[in-house]
């Protein structure tokens, strides 16, 4: 097999991947321990930002839904479609239906949601609903 | 950076592996495909665009490596970190089969292709069999 040396080279270079395997011992979560896609979630008292890696994808390909407190995301990611003849010689992309549903700090407001997809990452901004955000009671003196 | 990316990058010891930038370098996934007539490498790499990766050829060592750009939410706290963000550097070494003049790349929403075409000696040649006679 003419790539052979190439499937060794992958192997023997990678010290990368090896090294996230052997953060995972020590807590660190590597990308291949998440279930697809990998998403980060930052939160303010008003909002909350989620961002997510979806290389690849086609902005129309992606569904988001928000209900009351959680966001659901789903979509389907295609293979590279092999004619009669052609193999894949490596194959580590993930492919394939994804749902995946996270829990939000709060409730938010869906009309308010707004979602960027740019470079193969989904940004989405979830402001918070407003008889959800706290209120400050003023206490009366006596 | 944190200490753990730190320790890789002095392990690794080799002068291109010393950056400016801080930050972690993944190794991409990858997908390598064989057509008739070329060889697909197809990295995943979000975060990248066509002016932020580099493809190099020496002898027969390909590199490649893609600097990421990330809008970092500023405000508020981080309630679920699935994936770090850092740049993506992946190392392949290509046999006699591909024509390196005819490399061509592309990068779209954040997926890197590289069609390497194989060269005209390399492609698989189908041989007649002619219905005869031994002479």
């Amino acid at each position: 097999m003419l790539w052979s040396d190439l499937e060794r080279i992958g192997h023997f270079f990678d010290p990368f991947r090896d090294f996230e395997r052997a953060g995972m011992a020590f807590g660190f979560e590597g990308p291949s321990a998440v279930e697809f896609p990998a998403m980060n979630v930052w939160a303010s008292d008003g909002n909350a930002v989620i961002t997510t890696e979806l290389p690849g994808m086609d902005p129309e390909a992606i569904d988001i839904s928000v209900a009351n407190g959680s966001l659901t995301l789903s979509g389907l990611r295609k293979a590279e479609e092999l004619k009669e003849g052609e193999s894949y010689h490596r194959k580590e992309r993930w492919d394939g239906r994804f749902k995946k549903t996270i829990e939000l700090p709060f409730s938010v407001d869906a009309s308010k949601v707004q979602a960027r997809f740019s470079k193969g990452v989904l940004y989405i901004s979830l402001p918070r609903a407003e008889a959800d955000k706290p209120r400050k009671i003023s206490i009366k003196s006596e | 950076m944190n200490e753990a990316s730190g320790k890789v990058q002095r392990e690794q010891g080799s002068p291109e592996t010393v950056r400016a930038r801080a930050g972690r370098i993944y190794t991409p996934y990858v997908d390598i495909v064989e057509r008739k007539d070329e060889i697909i490498v197809i990295a995943d790499m979000p975060g990248v665009d066509e002016n932020s990766v580099d493809i190099t050829l020496e002898k027969n060592v390909l590199t490649i490596y893609g600097k990421a750009s990330f809008e970092l939410s500023e405000d508020g706290r981080l309630l679920l970190h699935e994936y770090g963000t850092g740049d993506y550097r992946r190392v392949f070494t290509l046999s006699d089969e591909v024509d390196r003049e005819k490399i061509q790349a592309s990068v779209r929403n954040g997926v890197l292709k590289l069609v390497m075409p194989k060269a005209e000696a390399a492609k698989m040649r189908k041989i007649p069999v002619k219905n005869g006679a031994y002479n």
